[in-house]
């Protein structure tokens, strides 16, 4: 579609120091990413994959290497610009505890649409529909089951209407079929609106109904 | 096994310090603050009971009237049993001068290590003075801790040669049953009168329970809300171990040992709190005692020493409060844990349920309490009632806090459109229960401030406007007796406008103790006088002794209204106000007490001047009669003293204040901090969407002011209903008077300005915590390992 | 002698620590005046008080009977204990006073005490005309002392008599010089012990008129009573044959004993024994006030072919005063019969 992919690493290193002792989380990991693509992150517990997924929403800083998200640079950007690029560039689904209690579902799906100044009712109202909670809005998440809440937290995620779509085990506390529905809506969704999706997932099933799968061992990209 | 166990249990305060540290503090505090009230009010109570215990003092009947040496020995031959006494100030001290000989058996000053007794009937004789009194004269001093602080004794001989009073004896004090075949009084000496025994003691005691009434009050509410905290801090605690709990009821320990163990835990807690918390309670005595001694002393009259001494009586009860208030406090965690399936799933209850469950339930027990706190102030009779009264307000409206601020939060919540804004009263409304315990502290600290500032500067008020009205003489003489009176007088009518004398005798009014007053017919009293109601025409018909006007407090006591009739027999034309006084009281034209009491002269007198030459006038008659030190007093210089008595009184309810304040200041912190860990996961994802740490910390910094404020002006109506409940209820009951209510709103604006300091001075280290939050930290919320 | 109930104005001291015993009358008097023999003791001076000694009593015992033959006893007794040797005036007066009064009936037994200051006019004795007080208690009439009127009264009892001697005034030891001890501790003691006796008992269920004898004692000293010495038995005994005999035993603390006595003829004249001459025995004992008290006596004078047995009227005639003590009247069976005083102290 265009020269630039939307999401552009290159070298990206990254280490932590944990009692002293210096470990070595990411070493030199390169990847790119085309809008409407999704990309799977595998690998081991402790491979850096979810590190990765962190520096690229700019959770984190990283130690060394270039991040580019839509062309521009991301790495370089101090706290509050990292806070900025959270709040409009890029939406992420953790694995639990996406949601914010003391928000019904509706506020929940509307918020970070608002905070991004781009709210869209109608946009919510079908993301809503989408994800079958249109008729629990008014609900609070602590009433609704594990998958549904996260199926609110990656349709808050789309409401906003972000470049890339950040996701780390968005279905890890779901069994294999609750799992599957919330893959397919996700996939379905950012297809349709021609989004970006990284998606750290442990699971190889899950994995290779993405476009690409990018594999790490010991902070490397090694397939 | 139990070892282990205790082991295991106890490993939790290791891992959470903070929770040891503000269930220890809370209990520690709590403590400190009932206990430094009970030192107090321990230290007057022992002083009070060491001056009923001494010669002159009441219960026994007096003869009154012109007396000297004479007289007494006159009466002693004729059969009377009595014992001279002769009161002065000596070295700014009640020098009281007995003789051993006649004391009433039992009464007698003690001293024990007197070995020679000439030492203290022979000049130059000895003083003795209580353990603490220090006074610089040059005579032999004896110490006893039988002598109250502020008084000396020495025999009567000695005590009229310190005194320049030779002869000279106040009353003689009446010390047994009468020999067969005693003559008459009246045979003795026509102006004698014996008088039933001055219930003084009794009248210090129930004058200056007001002030200690006051202060347990203060203590008990303290207490309260320390063990808020520690409710607080004992809930997070079980509630954490319940997994624990599970874990080593499934290895097998039975139930019963482990809230045995959790007992034993609490025990340790609370002896460990409790020692803290006394002796900070003694350091809070000792620093405020002194400001005490000087109010009961000046208000009452009553000498407490300035000292503190270690009693059993406050460190037992300090003690008590802790266990107690731990017991209190840990009673619900314990039952849950008793209620607890072994297999229950650790998912928690959904919060909001439960919340707006408990919300609702906490709201009720308030309704039904304030419904009580109506009917008790409709139906109820008597102090305790008063007292009920006001313990039932107060805590029926702590508990309808966390419904009412969850309602206002949910309301302010509604017109937010922003979506932080919205998320900001959201987010604190669902803070509430865990804040309650800290909020409901806060709003009875506040309250409890302004209802007893607003109590005490009423009293001020009215007061000040009181003796305004009954100190209407510019200056007031008193003779040191009869002789002396009839020279003043004779040498005051020239040189003043008016000679006004004040005569009285104590008397009982449908069996209650009660002085009689004459007064002259004279402007002074018709214009001043502070009367609340009267029947026409008063002053004519008082002077044409028709009937008699009544205090207050007699007139609450006996249901008298203008109009009605005395069980004596006279009618009462007017009722005055008379605050500061315990007993009854009657005023009678000065020409029927005088054919009533003719043998009561009057020693006492009112003089009026020209105001700009009163001054003048008192020195000339100090410098002409040879008066006590308290023989010439002007009408500024009381109403200066009154005011700087009060000022006492303001340093010690202030103090007091700040404390309460402080103290639930600190449960809000503590509250913040426990919760601080229980919130990460609802920050974090407003952190991952891209809303600083510094922002959200900012947002809970002013979450809690907010929160504070919400309680703040909830406090007021509170505030005012408990310092109506104060004047109107708890005054007439424990005095018989009833003050009129005013409102100091610079008072309470600078009080709710501390409020908010002290809501954002406890919420500023949670919230710099928050800011410098390692994304690390926040991260691990979403981990899958968590 | 009972001299030495004056310590007990110490005892009664409010201030306390004094109590002493009886033992501290032993004791030096410094400053004090001390008896000598062969002064001569004058009346009515010597009725009056003598500041310049320690301690001195005006005693008065009674033997009375009702119209319907019931016997009782009554005492009146007016001490004086001096702090300093003078008489002083007002308060600073170094003179305390102390009375007690007393009335025995077969089966009950009535005290009351008094205490005062010297100086200031609550008590006090004169001689011209005589009369010896403390409140309202007084020993008053001719200067003499030979017509008395004596009052007492209490809340729950009174009395009211008349005195008139039938007979002279008798002085103990040498002339009036009364040795104590084999030390020579000694006193001044005189006494009238032939006053007849009528007036009105005043007690709880109504006055009784009564008649009868009683005896009174006059004693002063600084130093009366050697540091070994711990207590006394005192008899007063009137006999049937109208004479009489003055009888003490004073009680060492190592169990010896130093007795003394007079004899007194119908007429008056008297014959003083020293130590040894007569016994006086214990036969029983009885509890009272939570001691033994001797109350049942062997009194032998063989000089005079005396030998008796005294016996309390009423066994707890205990006096419950600030220094406590036994004194009640007695009746003497044996060899003479009669009737009489016993005072005794020192028993714990």
């Amino acid at each position: 579609m265009t020269d630039t992919p939307l999401l552009r690493v290159s070298d990206l290193t990254k280490s932590f120091s944990d009692a002293g002792r210096r470990i070595d989380v990411l070493n030199g990991v390169s990847l790119h990413l085309d809008a409407g693509q999704s990309l799977a992150l595998t690998g081991e517990s402790g491979s850096g994959k979810s590190t990765l997924l962190h520096l690229i929403a700019g959770l984190e800083a990283p130690d060394d290497g270039v991040i580019e998200i839509g062309g521009l640079r991301t790495d370089t950007l101090d706290d509050a610009g990292r806070a900025r690029l959270r709040r409009s560039d890029v939406g992420l689904v953790f694995q639990q505890f996406n949601l914010i209690p003391s928000l019904s579902v509706g506020d929940n799906i509307a918020f970070q649409a608002q905070l991004a100044g781009r709210y869209d009712g109608a946009l919510v109202k079908t993301l809503a529909d989408q994800i079958g909670v249109a008729d629990q809005l008014g609900k609070y998440p602590e009433a609704l089951s594990g998958g549904q809440q996260q199926r609110v937290a990656i349709a808050r995620t789309l409401a906003a209407r972000p470049k890339l779509v950040l996701a780390d085990e968005p279905t890890g506390n779901l069994d294999e079929p609750r799992a599957d529905a919330v893959l397919d809506m996700m996939l379905r969704i950012v297809r349709d609106t021609g989004t970006a999706l990284v998606m750290v997932t442990h699971s190889r099933r899950l994995a290779e109904r993405l476009d690409r799968v990018a594999h790490l061992s010991r902070g490397r990209i090694v397939a | 096994m139990k070892r282990r166990a205790l082991v295991a249990l106890l490993s939790h305060w290791k891992r959470h310090p903070l929770q040891a540290f503000a269930l220890i503090a809370g209990l520690a505090l709590a403590t400190a603050l009932w206990s430094g009230v009970q030192a107090i009010n321990a230290e007057a109570r022992a002083s009070y009971d060491r001056a009923a215990d001494v010669v002159g003092a009441p219960g026994l009947d007096r003869i009154e009237g012109p007396l000297d040496q004479q007289t007494y020995v006159a009466l002693r031959r004729a059969g009377w049993p009595v014992s001279p006494v002769l009161e002065g100030d000596w070295q700014g001290l009640r020098l009281i001068g007995v003789d051993p000989l006649t004391a009433p058996p039992g009464n007698a000053v003690a001293v024990g290590d007197l070995e020679d007794p000439s030492a203290f009937l022979r000049p130059p004789g000895a003083v003795v003075v209580g353990p603490d009194t220090r006074i610089e004269a040059e005579v032999r001093l004896l110490r006893s801790e039988d002598v109250p602080a502020g008084v000396a004794y020495a025999d009567i001989g000695i005590a009229q040669g310190l005194l320049g009073r030779p002869g000279a004896i106040s009353y003689l004090v009446l010390t047994g049953p009468l020999p067969r075949g005693a003559a008459e009084l009246g045979t003795v000496s026509p102006e004698l009168a014996r008088a039933p025994g001055g219930d003084g003691q009794s009248d210090v005691a129930r004058l200056t329970d007001s002030f200690h009434l006051n202060l347990t009050a203060f203590g008990l509410l303290s207490a309260a809300v320390g063990i808020f905290i520690v409710y607080s801090a004992i809930s997070l605690a079980f509630e954490q171990r319940r997994t624990v709990v599970r874990t080593l009821r499934a290895l097998g320990v039975p139930l019963r040992d482990i809230v045995g163990l959790l007992a034993v835990e609490l025990l340790g807690l609370a002896l460990i709190a409790g020692a803290i918390g006394i002796a900070l309670g003694y350091a809070i005595a000792a620093a405020l005692l002194p400001d005490v001694a000087a109010t009961l002393s000046g208000l009452y009259g009553a000498d407490v020493p300035g000292a503190i001494r270690l009693r059993p009586v406050w460190w037992l009860s300090g003690l008590g409060i802790a266990i107690l208030g731990t017991g209190l406090a840990a009673t619900g965690a314990v039952l849950r844990l008793l209620r607890m399936p072994i297999l229950e799933t650790a998912r928690p209850e959904a919060w909001r349920l439960r919340t707006q469950r408990t919300l609702r339930r906490m709201a009720v027990g308030g309704v039904l309490l304030l419904g009580l706190s109506a009917a008790l102030g409709v139906a109820g009779q008597g102090l305790i009632a008063g007292f009920a009264m006001l313990a039932s307000l107060l805590v029926g409206a702590a508990l309808l806090l966390p419904l009412i601020l969850d309602t206002i939060l949910g309301l302010a919540a509604h017109p937010a459109r922003a979506p932080l804004a919205r998320w900001f009263w959201a987010d604190g409304r669902q803070q509430v229960p865990g804040l309650s315990m800290a909020l409901m502290a806060l709003l009875l600290a506040m309250a409890a401030n302004i209802g007893v500032s607003t109590m005490v500067s009423s009293f001020r008020l009215t007061f000040t406007g009181w003796l305004d009205q009954r100190l209407a003489s510019e200056l007031y003489v008193r003779a040191q007796d009869a002789g002396q009176a009839q020279d003043l007088v004779a040498w005051l009518e020239p040189r003043a406008t008016a000679v006004l004398p004040i005569v009285s005798v104590e008397t009982r009014i449908a069996g209650l103790p009660a002085d009689i007053f004459g007064v002259a017919d004279h402007p002074t009293y018709r214009d001043n006088w502070p009367l609340l109601s009267a029947v026409p025409g008063v002053w004519d018909r008082v002077a044409e002794g028709e009937g008699v006007l009544i205090n207050e407090q007699l007139s609450r006591r006996l249901s008298l209204a203008p109009g009605d009739t005395l069980p004596e027999g006279e009618r009462v034309l007017g009722i005055y106000s008379d605050y500061g006084n315990p007993a009854g009281q009657l005023l009678v034209g000065l020409e029927t007490f005088r054919d009533r009491y003719p043998q009561v002269a009057a020693r006492q007198f009112g003089v009026r001047v020209p105001p700009e030459r009163a001054e003048a006038l008192a020195q000339e008659i100090t410098a002409t009669f040879a008066l006590g030190p308290d023989g010439v007093v002007d009408q500024a210089g009381i109403k200066a003293f009154s005011l700087r008595i009060f000022e006492r009184t303001f340093t010690v309810t202030r103090a007091l204040n700040v404390l309460t304040l402080a103290v639930a200041g600190f449960a809000i912190l503590m509250s913040l901090l426990t919760l601080a860990g229980m919130r990460l996961p609802q920050l974090a994802p407003l952190w991952a969407m891209g809303v600083t740490t510094g922002r959200l910390a900012r947002l809970e910094l002013l979450r809690a002011v907010a929160l504070a404020a919400v309680v703040a002006v909830l406090s007021l109506p509170l505030g005012l209903a408990l310092a109506w409940v104060l004047l109107a209820v708890v005054n007439v009951e424990a005095f018989g008077w009833r003050l009129p209510m005013y409102l100091f709103w610079p008072d309470y604006v600078e009080l709710w300005g501390w409020a908010l300091v002290a809501a954002a001075l406890a919420a500023a280290w949670p919230a710099l915590r928050m800011a410098r939050l390692q994304p690390g930290s926040l991260l691990r919320v979403f981990s899958q390992e968590r | 002698m009972r001299f030495l109930v004056m310590i007990c104005v110490m005892a009664a001291w409010p201030l306390g620590g004094l109590a002493q015993g009886f033992a501290g009358l032993g004791t030096d008097a410094e400053g004090f005046s001390v008896p000598r023999l062969g002064t001569e003791i004058v009346f009515p001076e010597d009725h009056g008080a003598h500041p310049e000694y320690r301690i001195e009593w005006w005693y008065l015992t009674s033997n009375l009977t009702g119209a319907d033959g019931i016997e009782y006893g009554v005492q009146w007794t007016l001490f004086r204990s001096a702090l300093a040797p003078e008489a002083g005036e007002g308060w600073s007066a170094p003179q305390i006073w102390m009375g007690h009064a007393a009335l025995t009936t077969p089966d009950r037994h009535f005290v009351a005490e008094r205490l005062a200051r010297g100086g200031i006019g609550q008590a006090g004795v004169e001689t011209a005309p005589f009369a010896a007080w403390i409140d309202e208690w007084r020993m008053a009439g001719t200067s003499d002392i030979s017509d008395l009127s004596l009052t007492a009264s209490a809340p729950d009892f009174a009395y009211d008599l008349d005195l008139v001697a039938e007979g002279p005034i008798v002085r103990h030891g040498e002339n009036g010089y009364s040795v104590k001890s084999s030390e020579g501790q000694a006193s001044y003691y005189y006494s009238q012990p032939f006053y007849r006796v009528e007036g009105t008992l005043n007690l709880p269920e109504g006055p009784v008129e009564v008649t009868g004898g009683a005896w009174l004692d006059r004693e002063w000293s600084s130093q009366p009573l050697s540091e070994n010495q711990s207590g006394w038995d005192w008899f007063s005994l009137v006999l049937d044959t109208g004479e009489r005999l003055m009888a003490f035993r004073l009680r060492e603390t190592d169990g010896g004993q130093f007795t003394s006595g007079t004899w007194i003829a119908p007429d008056g004249t008297a014959s003083a024994f020293g130590d040894g001459a007569l016994t006086a025995t214990p036969l029983s004992t009885t509890r009272v006030a939570g001691r033994d008290v001797p109350v049942q006596w062997q009194v032998e004078l063989p000089d005079r072919g005396l030998d008796v047995t005294v016996e309390a009227m009423n066994d707890q005639a205990w006096m419950e005063t600030s220094v406590p003590y036994w004194e009640g009247p007695v009746r003497v069976r044996g060899s003479h019969g009669g009737r009489g005083y016993l005072e005794m102290t020192g028993y714990e």
